[in-house]
């Protein structure tokens, strides 16, 4: 199983324990993924807001060289697999929009390399039963809230890999991992994704409501599979309290860094250290012995 | 920010509804993001769902009908067109299929085609510093970015005391990371402009 994997701006920088958590748990599970060569950005929201052209040419740039290589896509951040699986409908369904893309790009691009989200590849292509068969320390007793947000469901026609309004993947994988997934409202809520840096109000209010809508569920945590969604929901966690009311402190990780810890991978290589609400004490207040993780080495 | 009344509601209801201009915005609207904003029927299913209907001026099933009535300034004017975060809960649930978030999209570039003097421009600066980010170094450089957007802004302390716990967890870099391919991205990015 070889992908060609596209990491995305932000895996580099503010969801760089996306990246760390993603590689070691595919090389765990024997996924292979080989990095797009001198990837660029797929130019986000700013791109479809302000350029149509240039919202389709970026990312079809690193489609193109998907294609070279001959490798399907794995993507990681949910906006950069949205934009992705955006460019390639657009050239599938517009002639138009084909011609002036390879005008633009000057490169021919027929829409024809796959693009799948990791938990897509993790699901729907590695299967729940042999990450099951891989579990070394399954997560008894840890509830966790699964927050999928935006762009991993939506628009349905473009994106397609689980249900819009209802997902489950992530709670079957939380469960594959021993844990129990919580049921609650707010799974594809957005949480204001790039207002974080124009209009952080706004996101202090989208977090305040998620945070304390999964800590009423019962959920000693989250998990995401989005960069934007990770830094809304942990980074401005304090930012949320003061301006809306207290609620506990909840750790947002990673689904990627929930399984590492799963499968039994080193700490290391799942950049725990990088959570604004540190999920040690979480898991000291379970079992610590049943995980093992308490003391923070491994 | 106040939200704007719908139009042909409560006070406004006979003695000053907005004029219909004719269809011009409307099909301009309907070629530029390529999907039948006129099907809209004002069920109000977008603005239902919309997580930030609260912070806006004019929901988006008000937006769709001031373009239907041709209202260019309320819609290219308003703060809703630069507050919606894409997060397309409105194109899925549409009944009509409208991609509501594409005429957002549709309603951006239209303001800046037409140099519109914008209440609010953190929207714009932020989508202007982030492809300037990218243009420069193939990927997005936050520092650079971040620098330049509180500069065109002039919002220079929102945030800043995040930066060295940032810098400590490495979800900041000093320097940037270059994509080595950067010859073809530039062209793209000159083309592309050429082209819109």
């Amino acid at each position: 199983m070889k992908y060609a994997f596209f990491p995305g701006c932000s895996l580099e920088s503010t969801a760089r324990s996306f990246d760390l958590s993603t590689r070691a748990v595919c090389r765990a599970l024997g996924i292979v993924l080989e990095e797009i060569p001198d990837w660029t950005c797929c130019g986000s929201t700013p791109a479809h807001a302000t350029n149509d052209s240039l919202a389709v040419a970026l990312p079809v740039l690193n489609l193109q060289k998907a294609q070279a290589a001959g490798l399907p896509v794995m993507v990681a951040c949910a906006s950069c697999y949205a934009r992705l699986r955006t460019a390639n409908h657009r050239v599938c369904s517009e002639p138009e929009d084909r011609r002036s893309t390879e005008r633009i790009t000057g490169l021919p691009y027929d829409g024809g390399v796959e693009v799948r989200h990791v938990l897509d590849v993790l699901v729907n292509h590695l299967g729940l039963d042999a990450i099951r068969a891989k579990v070394r320390r399954p997560l008894a007793g840890l509830r966790v809230a699964c927050y999928y947000g935006c762009l991993l469901t939506r628009p349905p026609e473009i994106v397609a890999f689980d249900n819009a309004e209802h997902p489950t993947c992530m709670d079957e994988l939380v469960a594959a991992a021993g844990a129990e997934a919580v049921e609650w409202p707010f799974k594809t809520e957005c949480c204001g994704a790039s207002l974080s840096m124009t209009h952080s109000g706004v996101v202090s209010r989208l977090a305040h409501k998620l945070l304390s809508m999964a800590q009423k569920a019962g959920a000693d945590c989250l998990v995401v599979a989005c960069p934007l969604c990770q830094v809304n929901l942990d980074l401005r966690q304090a930012d949320a309290a003061k301006a809306h009311g207290a609620f506990r402190p909840t750790p947002v990780l990673y689904i990627t860094q929930l399984l590492g810890l799963a499968l039994g991978l080193p700490l290391g290589n799942l950049g725990l250290d990088a959570l604004t609400v540190r999920a040690e004490a979480m898991f000291a207040k379970r079992d610590a012995g049943a995980v093992g993780i308490a003391g923070g080495k491994s | 920010m106040k939200r704007g009344d719908l139009p042909g509601k409560g006070e406004h209801d006979m003695s000053d509804p907005i004029p219909w201009s004719g269809g011009g915005l409307l099909e301009e609207v309907r070629k530029r993001s390529g999907t039948e904003v006129g099907a809209c029927f004002q069920c109000h299913k977008c603005s239902t769902g919309c997580p930030i209907g609260p912070d806006m001026d004019y929901l988006p099933s008000q937006i769709m009908r001031l373009v239907h009535l041709g209202a260019e300034k309320e819609v290219l004017d308003s703060h809703a067109i630069w507050l919606c975060a894409s997060c397309e809960a409105c194109t899925a649930r549409c009944p009509m299929a409208i991609d509501i978030a594409g005429v957002m999209d549709a309603l951006r570039i239209m303001a800046i085609d037409r140099r519109i003097v914008l209440p609010d421009s953190r929207g714009k600066q932020f989508h202007r510093s982030f492809l300037g980010s990218v243009r420069r170094h193939g990927r997005v450089y936050e520092m650079g970015m971040m620098t330049a957007y509180k500069l065109r802004t002039f919002d220079l302390f929102s945030d800043v005391d995040k930066v060295p716990q940032m810098l400590a967890q490495g979800k900041l870099s000093l320097l940037p990371n270059r994509s080595g391919d950067m010859k073809q991205l530039r062209e793209t990015f000159r083309r592309a402009e050429e082209e819109d």
